[in-house]
């Protein structure tokens, strides 16, 4: 056990039986459980965390929390790594490895130090301003600025962990664990409503954990202790810890991150536990409890290693038993660093003094203070920090009567720690993302929640309620009241007695008034983490910025993981005196989710790899991959792409599976087709309505093509209806439209049409279906078929017919994708495997092929078949296709009818449906190519179309395209130019049918 | 994320339903006899309502019916659900 040199003999909450190593920046260290990685750096006097953002100032940590803006470190290394961590919540485990971040090369050597010196270069606006012209110039500052920026580095392999996520409702959720949010769960848990209460620590108590005034006759921490005890014995009760409520969204929902295993070394982690868990909360009441952050002073040099929050301060002293330094000298305009200073006196501290800006101070804190025989500067200024990489003292001068400016001579004070306190900020984000508005202060200097929206109290510090007994008290009435809201009886605990000094009066101080102008002399920082200072926000000012949002955005003031923590008001209070308008009249920026950031794994959760997303697969599946299939994902199905055999390529697979169909015969597999069986009195209407054609003369086992329009009169799903008596039929669906349509049925039959008689029932997974095309698919049917006569006279194009197949009872549908004699079978879906391999041992003797979807392409792009999606786009109409024969004039109404007369749907230039032929038969145009009508040196080019789908057609012999091409119907034999990714092809405009036009094969 | 009152199965979340847009939008009886402002109107327009909004929502992932809602788009207040033909109930936001 090496010395930690900063640790107290005795004292704090770590368990010093548990000693404990770990290492910083490639040194070993050591330290113990209920220490965080912050509180163990600094009692071995580790003062140097980082370096800052824009300057690449030396930096040490500021706070003790959430807030910190400093010590942000890469925890850990290759699949465990996690950048962007922030040191004062790692809490420290046995072989914790960190780095520093931001700090390239190193913490101690900073390359990056220069532009300290040429700080005229990064003002606010700085990005804006000299990157945005000349692009190029950008492109080569950026690698460096980014290895500057220090973000930290992603892990690149997968992460190892598991997380989890929990769904939950509650009567009551508190958010906070110290005294306002224990006294409130502890009302509403006695009233027995459910109650979760949900802290980021590790142990409850919030401000106790560093509080050293006694509540009743107990130490504050055995009374938090005595609470959580009782909360957890109540049958309801759940209290979440190391678990951060960072998102209060709609209808009272709240988002928990919970670490669960984060503070065990890697080698205590295990599998069956996950590393963190999503908690969705959905909550009858809220309570926020969410407690107040100290706010920073703004002064020349205020970010030297050494200056830091004295809340802080207090905490490494009470809780962690660390002193910050050896020496502290306090800056203050507000009782709040005289309980630091007797705090740390009394742990043996040399305190050298308060300077306070306020003057005539009295009160029992500053009396106490006396009495130790600390000095107080009343009526005093910090105006220079000294030090080089850590601090060595400071200057201060007395204010000048008006209180604007500073008198008289320097003095200096000598101290290692400057701890300061520039007033509280209530946190009051999660209120603000509840949709909250806030009011501001003037008495009390800060934000505080006004009338929530939603069903919320605010209590404690997060109202603006600093005093201990105010907390517990509030916290009493609110569980109460909650508990009362949700539906319980409830009754107001007994207050304990709690003995604490009165507050006096915080003077309204923000940038501590100086010798110099804020631009000459040392820095004045108010976003640490971004390197914001207040001349970057006078600037903005200067430069017209009148708003918050833009200041932010412009300075980024608040951005990073700060989101205006420490900096958002006195970035606020500097506009303010800049702009000359009051605070309130401001307002302030946006508290956006999440509160601390959220690690992706636990948003992810269980929802990742092959949980991601469903894969469905047809029951002929295990056929195709054991028949070297590659697939193709369609939606969420996966559907063989082509089948290649002896290390073809695609081309050449796609070529013999269209040879195979147009000479003798391939086989498909369609299970994938959308299928709606639709039944009823009125399904004839229902059909007449959402189709463009008319269904009144369809005879029964006929099937007929029909064209869906929204009632934007554009095309949205195909596909072919069969009917199988008066009141059934069977519609047809494209391969993942089946959900939508079936959707788009069901939401005119319920909200429109609620006097039709049509239920409507998705079975596409319920058959399974084989689609054989080609001469000789009769001839393996009829092998196959007792029961059906397979003639054309008797089985014509277009019909259906039901019986045995392979002795599988069967739907058997004549239509055809492919141009060719071609039949699809339909069996129920557990005998699609016995169907597929009957058709493929059967047709052997004609050299049955499989094909896959690109062929299927092919062969329906020969045959000029539209798909809706490629060369429909939601703006297609059916007489954009060409296909004005579908629309029914006779029909007096449709959906999307009336729009096919809009004025802009008549004009004669829309695009139109056309085929190209490449004057190189050998020339396959790229999809997405443009038709355009003049060539220029490089684009953009006047544009009249583009290539919707293109091919090299096996059974034409050339290549084939089908185009949307301006006024395309009437361009028949025209020469058009296309431009095709560089190249520019000459094509002649042609019909998009290209393989026989007259449909006698399909009719065979 | 809202809690929605499905009329039909109690309250459930919003992921399991879909939102149809405004409601109590009727499809003309003739549009023929409309002009192409009036039929663009009922296709394209809708109300933008700052305060009460009537919308149609489907429980697609539970019982699949369509309902309307009153919300609040200022508060997103679910005031009322309702089934499909019956009248909106009087709210003021
Ligand atoms: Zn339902």
């Amino acid at each position: 056990m090496k010395q930690q040199p900063y640790r107290l003999p005795t004292g704090g909450r770590i368990e010093r039986n548990r000693p404990i190593s770990f290492v910083y920046d490639g040194r070993p260290y050591d330290g113990f459980i209920g220490d965080t990685l912050a509180s163990a750096l600094l009692a071995n006097g580790v003062r140097l965390v980082g370096r800052s953002f824009k300057y690449h100032r030396p930096r040490g940590v500021m706070t003790a929390g959430s807030n910190e803006p400093n010590a942000i470190v890469q925890l850990e290394t290759g699949a465990y790594a996690e950048p962007n961590t922030r040191a004062t919540q790692v809490e420290l485990y046995d072989g914790l490895t960190a780095a520093s971040q931001n700090c390239w090369p190193s913490v101690g050597f900073d390359f990056g130090a220069w532009t300290s010196h040429f700080s005229d270069l990064f003002p606010a606006g700085f990005y804006y301003k000299t990157f945005m012209w000349p692009r190029s110039a950008w492109m080569r500052y950026e690698y460096f600025i980014r290895r500057m920026a220090g973000l930290g580095s992603s892990p690149r392999v997968p992460d190892p962990d598991r997380y989890e996520k929990m769904h939950t409702h509650c009567d009551v959720l508190v958010v906070g664990s110290g005294p306002a949010g224990l006294s409130a769960a502890l009302a509403a848990g006695r009233a027995g409503a459910r109650v979760i209460l949900v802290d980021e620590q590790n142990e409850v108590g919030g401000s106790l954990l560093e509080e050293t005034i006694a509540i009743g006759n107990d130490p504050a921490m055995s009374w938090a202790n005595k609470v959580r005890e009782e909360l957890i014995a109540l049958p309801e009760t759940r209290v979440l810890l190391r678990s951060t409520a960072y998102g209060y969204y709609d209808h009272n929902l709240v988002m928990i991150s919970q670490r669960v295993s984060d503070h065990l070394g890697l080698s205590e982690r295990s599998t069956d536990i996950p590393r963190q868990i999503l908690w969705k909360v959905r909550a009858k009441e809220v309570v926020l409890a969410t407690g107040a952050h100290e706010r920073p002073l703004i002064f020349p040099d205020n970010d030297r290693p050494g200056v830091m929050l004295a809340s802080a301060a207090r905490s490494y002293v009470n809780r962690y038993a660390v002193k910050p330094g050896s020496s502290a000298i306090f800056f203050t305009n507000n009782d709040s660093a005289y309980k630091a200073a007797l705090d740390m006196h009394a742990a043996g501290m040399r305190v050298s003094g308060i300077i306070d800006v306020r003057s005539d101070i009295s009160g029992s804190w500053a009396q106490s203070v006396r009495d130790a025989g600390i000095p107080i500067f009343e009526n005093q200024v910090v105006v220079a920090t000294h030090g080089k990489s850590g601090l060595k003292g400071v200057s201060v001068m007395k204010l000048n009567p008006s209180g604007d400016g500073v008198d008289g001579v320097t003095q200096r004070v000598h101290g290692d720690v400057l701890c300061m306190s520039g007033g509280w900020s209530p946190v009051v984000h999660l209120f603000s993302q509840s949709r909250g508005k806030l009011n501001f202060d003037v008495a009390k200097n800060c934000f505080v929640p006004g009338t929530p929206v939603q069903a919320s109290i605010t209590v404690g510090a997060c109202n603006g309620s600093f005093l201990l007994s105010d907390c517990l008290r509030e916290g009493f009435l609110a569980g109460t009241e909650a508990a009362k809201n949700a539906g319980f009886e409830a009754i107001v605990p007994d207050l304990p007695d709690v003995q604490e000094p009165e507050l006096t009066e915080e003077r309204a101080v923000w940038e501590t008034p100086n010798r110099l102008p804020s631009g000459r002399g040392g820095k004045r920082f108010i976003d640490f983490q971004n390197d914001v200072t207040s001349r970057d926000v006078e600037l903005a000012a200067r430069e017209g910025y009148l708003s918050v949002e833009h200041l932010k955005r412009y300075t980024t003031l608040g951005m990073g993981t700060d989101q205006g923590k420490l900096s958002n008001v006195n970035g606020l209070a500097v506009f303010s005196r800049c702009t000359g308008h009051d605070i309130p009249a401001l307002g302030v920026t946006t508290f956006r989710p999440p509160y601390t950031p959220v690690t992706f794994g636990v948003i992810g959760g269980r929802d990742v790899d092959h949980l991601f997303d469903p894969v469905r697969k047809t029951p002929m599946h295990e056929w195709h991959v054991s028949s070297g299939a590659l697939f193709e994902d369609v939606g969420q199905w996966k559907r063989p792409h082509y089948y290649p055999q002896d290390g073809e390529d695609m081309a050449a697979a796609v070529k013999r599976e269209c040879e195979a169909v147009g000479s003798t015969v391939g086989i498909a597999d369609a299970s994938t087709l959308g299928k709606l069986d639709l039944r009823g009195p009125d399904v004839k209407k229902l059909l007449n309505w959402v189709y463009t054609n008319a269904w009144n003369k369809l005879e029964t086992d006929r099937c007929r093509y029909g064209l869906m329009l929204g009632e934007n009169g554009m095309v949205f799903d195909d596909g072919v209806t069969t009917k199988l008596s008066d009141e059934h039929y069977l519609m047809s669906t494209t391969s993942g439209g089946a959900g939508h349509v079936h959707q788009w049925l069901e939401e005119w039959l319920q909200c429109e049409w609620l006097d039709m008689k049509v239920w409507v029932t998705n079975i596409t997974t319920q058959y399974a279906v084989a689609q054989i095309s080609g001469p000789r698919a009769r001839d393996l049917l009829a092998e196959l078929t007792s029961d059906i006569d397979v003639s054309p006279q008797a089985f014509p194009f277009m019909s259906m017919r039901c019986g045995t197949v392979a002795g599988i009872s069967a739907r058997v549908f004549r239509i055809s994708f492919s141009g060719e004699l071609s039949y699809e079978i339909n069996v129920p879906a557990n005998k699609g495997m016995a169907l597929w391999r009957a058709l493929m041992s059967c047709g052997q003797k004609y050299n049955i092929t499989p094909y896959g979807t690109e062929s299927m392409h092919v062969l329906r792009a020969e045959k000029g078949f539209i798909i809706v999606g490629e060369e429909t786009d939601g703006t297609v109409t059916p007489m954009d296709l060409g296909m004005d024969w579908i629309v029914s004039k006779a029909k007096k109404n449709f959906l999307g009818k009336r729009s096919l007369s809009r004025s802009d749907i008549i004009k004669s230039d829309r695009k139109q449906l056309v085929g190209l032929l490449t004057d190189n038969p050998d020339y396959v145009l790229g999809v997405g190519a443009q038709i355009v009508s003049q060539i220029n040196e490089s684009p953009p080019m006047p544009m009249e179309g583009h290539v919707t789908s293109s091919y090299y057609g096996p059974r034409v012999g050339r290549s084939i395209a089908m185009a949307l091409l301006s006024g395309g119907l009437k361009r028949q034999g025209e020469t058009v130019t296309v431009w095709d990714r560089g190249n520019i092809v000459r094509a002649k405009v042609s019909s998009p049918v290209f393989y026989d036009r007259d449909g006698d094969r399909m009719n065979a | 994320m809202f809690q929605i009152d499905c009329p039909f199965c109690g309250p459930r979340w919003q992921v399991e339903f879909v939102c149809g847009g405004e409601a109590h939008i009727e499809r003309p009886i003739n549009p023929d006899m409309l002009s192409d402002d009036e039929w663009a109107d009922y296709v394209f327009m809708r109300t933008n309502s700052k305060g009460m909004h009537y919308e149609r929502w489907c429980h697609i992932h539970g019982c699949r019916q369509w309902f309307n809602a009153a919300r609040d788009t200022v508060s997103d207040k679910i005031h009322a659900t309702y089934r499909m033909g019956e009248k909106p109930p009087e709210l003021s936001s």
